[in-house]
């Protein structure tokens, strides 16, 4: 770690509390174990890039994409697409030519 | 006969198939034995092709003796893809899990383009879990090995496609660099990587890490071969709304101008802030050679400042989770992929899929992203991480205006060993320390062989601007023609002979 670039960066001290509320938001059922280690793990990791903040940007255009894009359009013709058995092919369920999912809404709701 | 196809380059073997000195299935069968023999160890393959890559061939092989003009100037030779484009007639993983044994419905645009210009794929590579890692450790399918040193990592996210070039398992392989997965292994490896501008090849049928980051190109063993692959591969494709619709660059006839020799008149930056301290002192020993190599050839070296560089890991790992975590929101559990049935609701089974299917880099990156984008956070992180990539492409925009291309070492360290920094997120990620600034501007830069220190391959990184492949294909050819001659040969025909196994080789 001696090129360790990310030294400097303040400590931000993420929670196990919020790496549980993380991983929530992020549709993960994580285990107790690796809410310990994502804790330790994103806590260096954000410190070191929290560095982006020592740079004077203020007046600096944010880029969101390397090369000027516009919207690309195309003409409004039919054109080929997969079929329904193609695209239930691959499906973890399927029923009646069509995908099936658990229920959406939990028992509470 | 067999075993000498297989140490032959693509140029080489397409030149033999096209004159029916040898024919397509002859070396598809070389390279297939090859991988029986050396795979088990090397690891390089997730699934091998045999059927489809014989038959592929034979067409090749039948339209040739029908007198038809071969459909490109690599019809017939083999090529290993990396796991993480669309197939449809081989499973595509991204080395994850929650993709396994999935057969897509379609071919991603680069699949079609290999398969139109009659390239006989072998089969698909090892990767890195969705492209993110720099070693391969993060595969759920097991780590590749570096045939120079198999207790060492290939690099990557594309470990698998450069340890199958360095094995002499394929000619040509395809890979993707969103940070560096493309140059970093071919650096380990003692192979040839290049990533083109961003937008230079489609990414249609590309599995998505980071979508603004994310570009497909060639590998190869030889700065011409992966031109011949790039000219494949390149060009505008209305399926991907980002691809650039102007004429390839000519990177063929770059290559070939390159191997001449000649680089006067040319200015090569060289960018006072990478190399310095945090390099490996062999790294940076290869490279002061090789710029003394450049500057036999006749071009000037310059020294440029590129300030912001040092920010661009910090601003990569906060743009990079940020697109990651609303890439893969795809992976649901609902139309494909794995389901894991635990739960009442769809939330709770999309949570314990999840949770089952991903890897820990993984499920680090969407945290990390999710945390970044969160409100509060977000100016803090995800925007402040934009306005640096601006002036990180600033730094370069400002560097070519001095140097007609950039050079620096393509990575801190040779090859480190297995099971170094897997538990070690951060300093997995300095591996990407050179490479990054490229992905963030994105223009193009390839990596070529520098030589060895203490007996592991580096790589010399040469960055061009955006469409500005000719130039650096150039310098890139130049720079190998003058080391091979003046080292006696490639360095990749120095890399040790891999432990064969006979009897599996039917």
């Amino acid at each position: 770690m001696s090129a360790d670039p990310a030294t400097s960066g303040s400590s931000t001290g993420i929670t196990r509390d919020e790496v549980a509320h993380l991983a929530r938001l992020s549709r993960l059922a994580v285990t107790d174990a690796e809410l310990d280690l994502f804790a330790g793990q994103l806590e260096v990791i954000l410190s070191a890039v929290s560095r982006v903040g020592e740079v004077a940007a203020d007046d600096i255009p944010p880029t969101s994409h390397a090369v000027p894009l516009q919207n690309v359009f195309r003409p409004d013709e039919l054109r080929p697409g997969l079929t329904q058995e193609q695209a239930l092919a691959c499906a973890p369920a399927a029923e009646g030519g069509r995908f099936r999912v658990p229920q959406i809404l939990g028992e509470e709701a | 006969m067999t075993a000498e196809l297989t140490r032959l380059t693509a140029a080489e073997l397409a030149k033999k198939i096209h004159s029916r000195e040898v024919s397509a299935v002859e070396v598809a069968q070389a390279h297939l034995d090859r991988i029986a023999a050396v795979d088990g160890e090397v690891h390089a393959f997730l699934h091998v092709a045999t059927g489809a890559a014989l038959a592929s061939a034979g067409m090749v092989d039948e339209s040739l003796a029908a007198g038809t003009a071969p459909a490109s100037p690599l019809a017939g030779v083999p090529l290993a893809l990396k796991d993480v484009f669309t197939t449809l007639d081989m499973p595509t993983t991204a080395g994850s899990k929650i993709l396994e044994g999935w057969r897509p419905p379609y071919d991603a645009t680069v699949s079609s383009r290999l398969r139109a210009a009659g390239i006989t794929i072998l089969g698909k590579t090892n990767m890195d879990e969705f492209a993110m890692g720099s070693s391969t450790e993060y595969s759920a399918y097991g780590t590749t090995r570096n045939p120079w040193d198999t207790t060492r990592v290939p690099g990557g996210s594309g470990g698998g496609s450069a340890a199958a070039l360095a094995a002499f398992e394929a000619p040509l392989a395809i890979g993707t660099d969103t940070g560096g997965s493309i140059r970093q292994p071919a650096a380990f490896t003692g192979t040839v990587g290049v990533k083109p501008t961003y937008g230079g090849v489609s990414r249609f049928g590309l599995i998505a890490c980071a979508s603004s980051l994310d570009q497909g190109g060639p590998c190869a063993r030889t700065v011409l071969d992966a031109a011949l692959l790039h000219e494949v591969i390149a060009g505008h494709d209305p399926l991907d709304s980002t691809s650039i619709d102007e004429r390839v660059p000519a990177v063929v006839e770059a290559a070939r101008l390159g191997a001449s020799g000649d680089l006067s008149g040319l200015r090569i930056g060289v960018v006072r802030e990478m190399g310095g301290e945090g390099y490996q002192s062999g790294v940076r020993a290869s490279f002061e050679e090789a710029l003394r190599q450049l500057e036999k050839l006749g071009a000037e070296a310059v020294e440029v400042s590129c300030p912001h560089f040092e920010y661009g890991l910090a601003a990569y790992y906060l743009i990079l989770p940020s697109e990651v975590s609303s890439n893969l929101a795809r992976f649901d559990a609902m139309r494909y992929g794995l389901r894991v049935d635990k739960g009442a609701s769809a939330e709770e089974v999309m949570a314990a899929t999840r949770e089952a299917g991903f890897g820990p880099e993984v499920k680090r990156r969407i945290m990390l992203g999710t945390y970044a984008l969160s409100s509060g956070y977000y100016d803090a992180y995800y925007g402040q991480a934009q306005k640096v990539r601006t002036l990180i492409a600033r730094d370069f925009a400002a560097a070519f205006a001095q140097a007609d291309v950039l050079v620096s070492p393509t990575t801190p360290t040779t090859a480190f060993p297995i099971g170094d920094k897997v538990d070690d997120p951060l300093a997995m990620y300095l591996n990407d320390l050179a490479t990054i600034p490229t992905n963030l501007a994105g223009t193009a830069a390839l990596s070529v062989p520098s030589g060895l220190a203490d007996g592991l391959p580096v790589g010399l990184q040469v960055m061009a601007p955006a469409l500005g492949e000719a130039v650096m294909y150039r310098v890139g050819a130049a720079y190998e023609a003058a080391r091979n001659a003046e080292d006696g040969g490639p360095l990749i025909h120095r890399a040790p002979s891999l432990h064969t196994q006979v009897g599996d080789a039917a």
